[in-house]
């Protein structure tokens, strides 16, 4: 009987923790089917998850068009060079804090550490931009709020204290000065920890499009995000990108498609690493969350 | 003093390379950190770009005043409280409720499967979350009120009705972060002394009373700093969310609209950024105070779960 009853209890659980787990795929499935539904459908169906009239005249006409292309490339442009920057910016400083022979590293931590606490807020941070001329220009998407991170710092530190000193001292002795330890000895040690935060910097940059709302005006410059966001509460956007673009043989635009199929195109990078990001993104949750 | 700047300076002789690695990220929190401070000042500035920080004329609490004396100052605060104790209580106790479900799981592939899935729309920017929600609650073309027809009810102008928003928001962000939240919490439940539970079935526990008396115990530690953690953002109101759904459609705003999309119009759309920080400078003072006082209490309660 008791058996009975936790098997049932086992079965109920699965099958509950499936269909929470289709909740969270389903709503993502539905965009990807009405990006592949013909505007004629949409029309008389409204949005269905087994469209009853593919068409890939979505996709026909956004890749025909180069605002799309010229987003996709800010995007891979500011993502690439902005992770590599961060990446290397933080692991550099993370060697210093972690460094037991340095003797200010705790307080190094605390400048840090304090900027973490307390936050000034949208106005000064969009007045030092502007003084600081980054408006309007590939940078402004690069280095405001994205580059460094002092909850990755952290991460990093508190990896790298783990190693044990005495590498550094074995190091020091043969002739190796702090950079070179830190980039030959101390970054090949630290994968994990690097992968992870690439991938925190990474996601950042990918799906950031504050940094362009606040800062960038000029549409040669939006990023993927930006562009997605303004086609959504822009409707002449999609225009534009027809009439720049090859004419799609349907008279009637395909607006509600398009929408779905550049937000598909937004995340394919997203998907195509997912394996990847999953798994070290667990890792630096763990590695953050176990040090508390 | 002398001797312990000749001290600074050997350290920097001898370590001058590590010292030299820290230099960028230094720099770049002194700028970004530390030189926005002097321009909360303009909060009490009538600010002018041409005449910058130092030239602008002072005009005591005036910002202030056309904030606290408009209706909408009290609107604004009242959802961004709202919403973020929504998020975080919602939140907390949906991720909880999962990650132990989840322990219970015998198949470990099935519960890699379904993390897997269930992590997934933490990746998605809150963009892509816009598009999600309007795919299911387009008036027109949306799955909900398809289903609503089907089952003879009157659809609904989703878009225009502020009163459905609080729920539909908290439900959004529960479902895209319940997934991080599992993943922490169900690592918190691994964490746990196996001896316990064994002690527990040899006294004849079943596996409610297992939950009840030993794992939802053991991790309220976890649950008290990562809610003091939320807590220290209560009074920012993740403006990435609200304005990717919401944007400016003022229909919405009584129940939805934030403190950080009201500081954004100020700033950007009206164009006034004195005023702009004049709210965000209340925001930081009530967020911090709020912090403060939670840590307290908490510490009060108990010492080992406070932040600080």
């Amino acid at each position: 009987m008791n058996v009975n009853r936790s098997r049932l209890f086992d079965i109920a659980n699965a099958a509950l923790i499936g269909f929470i787990s289709l909740l969270c795929l389903v709503p993502m499935l539905l965009v990807l089917m009405v990006s592949f539904t013909s505007e004629a459908s949409i029309q008389q169906n409204g949005y269905q998850l087994l469209p009853s009239e593919f068409s890939l005249d979505a996709y026909k006409l956004l890749l025909g068009t180069s605002p799309l292309y010229r987003s996709y490339l800010v995007s891979l442009f500011v993502t690439i060079v902005g992770t590599l920057i961060a990446v290397l910016i933080t692991g550099m400083a993370g060697y210093t804090l972690a460094a037991k022979h340095i003797r200010y590293r705790n307080g190094l931590a605390m400048f840090f550490f304090i900027t973490m606490v307390f936050n000034t807020g949208l106005v000064p941070w969009y007045l030092i931009n502007l003084e600081l001329g980054l408006r309007n220009n590939i940078w402004a998407l690069i280095v405001p709020s994205l580059i460094f991170n002092p909850f990755n710092l952290f991460l990093v530190r508190n990896y790298m204290s783990q190693i044990p000193g005495s590498l550094i001292e074995a190091a020091k002795i043969d002739g190796a000065n702090d950079i070179f330890i830190a980039f030959r000895i101390y970054f090949p040690l630290c994968m994990p920890v690097l992968a992870t935060i690439t991938l925190f910097y990474g996601i950042g940059y990918w799906n950031n499009w504050f940094n362009a709302i606040m800062l960038v005006d000029n549409q040669n410059l939006y990023p993927l995000q930006y562009l997605l966001f303004k086609l959504n509460s822009e409707i002449n956007m999609i225009q534009q990108m027809q009439s720049s673009g090859v004419l799609v043989s349907d008279a009637v635009l395909p607006q509600e498609s398009v929408k779905m199929a550049t937000a598909i195109l937004t995340i394919g990078p997203v998907i195509f690493f997912y394996p990847f990001l999953q798994r070290y993104f667990i890792k630096g949750l763990l590695i953050g969350s176990l040090k508390e | 003093m002398k001797n312990k700047k000749g001290s600074m300076l050997r350290e920097m002789k001898q370590n001058g390379y590590a010292y030299l690695l820290v230099i960028p990220a230094a720099v770049y929190t002194l700028i970004f950190g530390y030189f926005t401070l002097p321009y909360m000042l303009i909060a009490f500035q009538r600010f002018n770009f041409k005449t910058g920080i130092f030239n602008s004329p002072w005009i005591g609490l005036d910002n202030f005043e056309f904030f606290f004396s408009s209706p909408r100052a009290w609107e604004v605060t009242f959802n961004t409280l709202k919403l973020n104790v929504l998020f975080i209580v919602v939140g907390t106790i949906a991720a909880m409720a999962l990650a132990i479900l989840f322990n219970e799981l015998r198949s470990k592939l099935f519960s890699r499967l379904t993390q897997s899935t269930i992590l997934f729309p933490h990746f998605l920017s809150w963009v892509i979350v816009s598009y999600i929600l309007y795919s299911l609650l387009s008036t027109d073309y949306g799955i909900v009120n398809q289903m609503l027809a089907k089952l003879n009810l009157n659809p609904v102008n989703w878009y225009a009705s502020p009163q459905y928003w609080t729920s539909i928001l908290v439900i959004t962000a529960v479902w895209k972060d319940i997934g991080m939240n599992l993943v922490i919490y169900l690592a918190a439940i691994t964490g746990i002394d196996d001896t316990y539970y064994e002690a527990g079935r040899i006294d004849g526990a079943t596996r409610w009373q297992l939950i009840r008396h030993i794992t939802i115990p053991l991790m309220m530690p976890t649950i008290m700093i990562l809610s003091l953690l939320a807590l220290g953002k209560i009074m920012y109101g993740s403006f990435d969310m609200i304005y990717a759904i919401i944007k400016d459609n003022g229909l919405l705003y009584p129940t939805v609209d934030v403190i950080d999309t009201y500081v954004f119009r100020s700033l950007r759309t009206i164009g006034n950024p004195a005023q702009a920080m004049a709210v965000g400078l209340y925001q930081s003072v009530v967020g911090f105070i709020l912090v403060w006082g939670s840590n307290r209490i908490v510490r009060k309660i108990n010492p080992d779960h406070a932040l600080f």
